[in-house]
C-alpha cells in the first residue's frame, strides 16, 4: 500500500471512531451523571414555558435519581408522533386533550392507570370532568398539566347599568340577544361599532355549539353533525350574521388585534361581551389592568333550563408515549405536578382553574383571575362538556368550524351546511373505523 | 491506470451523491409509492388495501375543493407571476444610472423569509387596518375584505405570489441580456417601434427562459403551501384557500393518514408531470431556439 493510501485510510479510521465515540455523547439523552434522564417535550413557550421549567426545576431539586431535561418543542403532537414511529419518544410530552384519542387509537400512548392507581391519583383526586375526558373504562391516557373551563366575560360600561353585574346578566340566549341587538353600534352604511355578542369571536370552540344547545356529537357512538339542536346552534350563529350582514360580521372583524395583546377587541370595546376561557384574566392584567370585568356562565336555551351552568371544558396533558424508555421515572414526575402544592402554583402562574377535586382557600385568595371561583364551579357542574372521547373528534371539530365558517358567511344555510359536513363525515368515519380505530 | 481502475475511481468520487440519491431520494420514494396502496399511520403496520386511498380521493369532496382551488391558484399566479418577472426584467435592462440598486431592490424581496411574508401581508390585506385598502379608500374605492371573504381570499394569495417574482425576473434579465443587439439595429433600421420589437424580437429570443420559468412555477403553483398555511389555517374561510399541499399535509400529520397522504402525493406528481408535457407540447410552436 502506498503512504498516501495508508494516510487516507488511518483518516477514515480515525474520523470512524471519532464519530463512534463522540457521536454517542452528542446525541445521549443522559444529562446528568449519575441520574436518570426523562426527556419531557412541552408545547409551551414564553411565560407559561418558564412556569412549568420551574415546576421541573423543584422536581429536578426534590430528589438525586432522576433529572428531568425539559424541551420546548413547537409542533409537539406531531413531533411526538414521528418520533415514536421513529423508535425514539420523548419520556413526557405536553400535548392538548382533544387529541388524547387520536393518540390512543394510533396505539401511540401508555395506559397510566396502573401508575397512577398506586400513586393513589384516582377519579376522586380530580374534578370528574377533568379525569373522566381523559380516560375510558379502567383505562387512563393522560393527566392535566392545566385545565380550563369557559365563561362568557362582560364589559359592565357597555351594557345597561341593569345588567351589569353577575347577578342581574341575562341568563338565556334569547335575554342575550335581546341585550346584543340594543347596546350593538352600525353606522349608517351598516359597518358594525360595537358588537354586544358575536359567535365568531374569538371562534376557538366552533365544535362546542350544537353541546351549548344540547346535542351530542357521537349520538349512539356515531358522529353526529346535523342534529336538530346543532342546526338549532348554527342558525341562531346565522342569526347574528344576517342581523349584521355577513360583510360587515368580516370586516368588522378583520379590525380585530391579537387576544394576546392591548388591541383584544373585549379590551378595546369592539364586542361588549366575549365567550373566553378563565385564561383571559391574565391577559387583561397585563394590556389593560385598569379595565373593569366580570364573568358569568355562557347563557342556555330559554326551553332548556337543565342545561343551565353549563361549559366548555379544554386541558393541557401529560402523556408517556407509547416506547418511551422512561416509564417509571416520567410518571414519578406527571405524580409531582399533581401534587397539590405543585399544580395550584401552576395553574395559578398560567391563570387556570386547579383540576384537583380539592382546592385551598389561598388558590382561590391569591389567584390573578378574581372570578376564579365561577371557573372552579363551571368545571364541576354537571353540564360541563369536555371534547368528545373518540380519536375521530379532530375530524369532527374540523368539520364543524368550516360548516361554521360557510354559515357565518352567508355561503350556506345551516341545515346546507351542517348536511353537508355530515355527509363528509359519514365517509371518513366509515374509513376511520376500518383503517385507525382500535377494535 | 487501467480502465477497471479509472472506473473504480470515478464510481468512488460519485458514490456520496449515489448514496444520497439511494437514501434520500429513490427510497423515499419507492416508499411512498408502496405506502399510497396501503393504510399506514405511523404506529401500526401498514396494511395493503390496494387502489382505495385512490378511489377515495375521486370521492372525497374536500380533495376536490382542494384540487379546484389550487388549479384556480396556479391559473391566476402563473400569468400574472410571468407578466410581471417579464415587465421588470424589461425595465432592469435598461441602460439606466443606478441600476444595480434598482435590480437590487426589486430581488430583495425574494429573499424574505415564507412564514415572516405571510405575516406582513396579513397587515397589508387587513381589511380594516391595511395598507392596501387604505390605499384603495385613498382613491375613492370600496375595498373588500380580501382575508376573509372567501370570494376575494384566494386573489390574495394570487396578489402575494408576484411578490415573489423576483427569482424568475432575475433569469429573464439574463435571457434579455442574451439578445444579439444586432437584431435591434436591423429592426430599428426598419422602422420597427418598441413594441414590435419586443413582440417579434425579445420574446422570441427569450421564449425558452419563458418556457423554463412557466414550467417552474406550475410546479411551485401545484406545491404552494407555507404562505396560505400561515395567513389561513385550516383553508379559512370556508375552506375556499385549502390548498392541495394543505389537505396533504393534514391528512399526513393531522389525521396520520400517511397511506392517503401519500396517494395525494403521487397524484400531486401526475399532475405536475401532465400539466409540464402540456406545457412542452405547446411550446413546440411558440417556442425558439437559435440552433434551430
Amino acid at each position: 500500500m502506498r503512504p498516501q493510501s495508508k494516510l487516507a485510510l488511518l483518516i477514515v479510521l480515525i474520523l470512524t471512531v471519532g464519530a463512534a465515540v463522540l457521536g454517542e455523547r452528542v446525541v445521549s439523552r443522559e444529562a446528568s451523571p449519575g441520574r436518570v434522564t426523562v426527556v419531557y417535550w412541552e408545547k409551551w413557550t414564553g411565560q407559561e414555558g418558564q412556569e412549568m421549567r420551574k415546576v421541573v426545576d423543584a422536581f429536578n431539586r426534590s430528589q438525586d435519581r432522576i433529572f428531568v431535561k425539559y424541551l420546548s418543542i413547537s409542533g409537539v403532537d406531531q413531533k411526538t408522533i414521528l418520533a415514536s414511529g421513529g423508535g425514539n419518544p420523548p419520556d413526557v410530552a405536553g400535548i392538548w386533550q382533544e387529541q388524547v384519542f387520536q393518540f390512543a387509537d394510533l396505539g401511540a400512548l401508555t395506559d397510566l392507570s396502573p401508575m397512577a392507581k398506586a400513586a393513589g391519583l384516582t377519579r376522586e383526586t380530580y374534578i370528574p370532568a377533568y379525569y373522566d375526558a381523559l380516560s375510558e373504562g379502567d383505562t387512563l391516557w393522560a393527566l392535566p398539566s392545566t385545565p380550563a373551563s369557559i365563561g362568557l366575560h362582560v364589559r359592565p360600561d357597555l351594557v345597561p347599568a341593569e345588567f351589569a353585574s353577575p347577578e342581574t346578566f341575562p341568563e338565556t340566549i334569547e335575554e342575550l340577544d335581546a341585550l346584543s341587538d340594543r347596546i350593538s353600534k352600525q353606522n349608517a352604511d351598516g359597518s358594525l361599532v360595537m358588537a354586544g355578542f358575536l359567535p365568531s369571536n374569538p371562534g376557538w370552540w366552533h365544535w362546542g355549539w350544537g353541546p351549548l344547545f344540547g346535542a351530542d356529537l357521537f349520538e349512539g357512538g356515531k358522529p353526529t353533525l346535523n342534529g336538530p339542536e346543532t342546526v338549532r346552534a348554527f342558525e341562531w350563529i346565522a342569526g347574528y350574521s344576517k342581523k349584521f350582514g355577513p360583510q360587515a360580521v368580516q370586516n368588522f372583524q378583520s379590525g380585530f388585534g391579537n387576544f394576546a395583546s392591548p388591541q383584544d377587541p373585549f379590551m378595546t370595546g369592539k364586542v361588549a361581551t366575549e365567550l373566553n376561557g378563565v385564561w383571559k384574566a391574565i391577559y387583561i392584567r397585563v394590556y389593560q389592568p385598569e379595565l373593569e370585568w366580570f364573568a358569568v356562565p355562557m347563557p342556555y336555551p330559554k326551553d332548556r333550563p337543565d342545561l343551565k351552568g353549563h361549559s366548555l371544558l379544554s386541558q393541557d396533558v401529560l402523556v408517556i408515549p407509547r416506547g418511551a424508555k422512561r416509564v417509571k421515572e416520567a410518571f414519578e414526575f406527571i405524580a409531582f405536578v399533581q401534587r397539590q402544592d405543585v399544580m395550584e402554583g401552576l395553574c395559578s402562574a398560567h391563570g387556570k382553574n386547579s383540576p384537583l377535586n380539592e382546592v385551598t382557600e389561598a388558590f382561590f385568595e391569591n389567584h390573578p383571575n378574581k372570578a376564579i371561583r365561577l371557573f372552579d364551579q363551571l368545571a364541576r357542574s354537571p353540564n360541563a362538556i369536555y371534547p368528545s372521547r373518540s380519536g375521530f373528534f379532530p375530524r369532527v371539530s374540523g368539520e364543524l368550524a368550516n360548516a361554521f365558517q360557510e354559515v357565518n358567511t352567508g355561503l350556506k344555510t345551516p341545515k346546507q351546511a351542517l348536511d353537508d359536513a355530515q355527509a363528509r363525515i359519514d365517509g371518513l368515519w366509515k374509513t376511520y373505523r376500518e383503517q385507525v380505530a382500535r377494535s | 491506470m487501467n480502465s477497471r481502475h479509472e472506473a473504480r475511481i470515478g464510481i468512488l468520487f460519485a458514490l456520496p451523491w449515489i448514496l444520497g440519491f439511494v437514501l434520500l431520494l429513490a427510497y423515499p420514494l419507492v416508499f411512498s409509492l408502496v405506502t399510497s396502496f396501503t393504510n399506514f399511520s405511523v404506529l401500526r403496520e401498514p396494511k395493503w388495501i390496494g387502489l382505495s386511498n385512490y378511489q377515495e380521493l375521486m370521492s372525497d369532496g374536500v380533495f376536490l375543493t382542494a384540487l379546484q382551488n389550487t388549479l384556480l391558484y396556479t391559473l391566476g399566479a402563473v400569468p400574472l407571476g410571468t407578466v410581471l418577472a417579464i415587465a421588470l426584467a424589461m425595465l432592469l435592462n435598461a441602460k439606466v444610472k443606478g441600476m444595480a440598486v434598482y435590480r437590487a431592490l426589486l430581488f430583495l424581496p425574494t429573499l424574505v423569509p415564507m412564514v415572516a411574508q405571510a405575516t406582513l401581508f396579513l397587515w397589508v390585506f387587513n381589511g380594516d387596518y391595511g395598507l392596501l385598502n387604505a390605499a384603495l379608500r385613498g382613491i375613492g374605492f370600496s375595498p373588500p375584505n380580501w382575508l376573509g371573504d372567501p370570494a376575494w381570499a384566494k386573489w390574495t394569495l394570487i396578489l402575494i405570489a408576484a411578490w415573489g417574482c423576483g427569482q424568475a425576473m432575475l433569469i429573464y434579465l439574463a435571457g434579455l441580456q442574451d439578445v444579439p443587439a444586432n437584431l435591434y439595429e436591423a429592426a430599428d433600421l426598419d422602422g420597427a417601434k418598441p413594441w414590435h420589437k419586443t413582440r417579434h424580437i425579445t420574446l422570441p429570443m427569450i421564449s425558452p427562459v419563458i418556457l423554463f420559468n412557466v414550467i417552474m412555477a406550475i410546479i411551485g403553483s401545484i406545491q404552494v403551501f407555507a404562505v396560505p398555511q400561515v395567513m389561513f389555517p385550516g383553508g379559512a374561510p370556508a375552506r375556499s384557500t385549502y390548498m392541495f399541499a394543505m389537505y396533504l399535509y393534514d391528512n399526513a400529520f393531522l389525521y396520520q393518514r400517511m397511506g392517503y397522504a401519500s396517494a395525494m402525493g403521487w397524484v400531486m406528481f401526475l399532475i405536475i408531470l401532465a400539466l409540464t408535457l402540456a406545457a412542452l407540447r405547446l411550446s413546440e410552436r411558440h417556442v425558439h431556439y437559435e440552433t434551430q
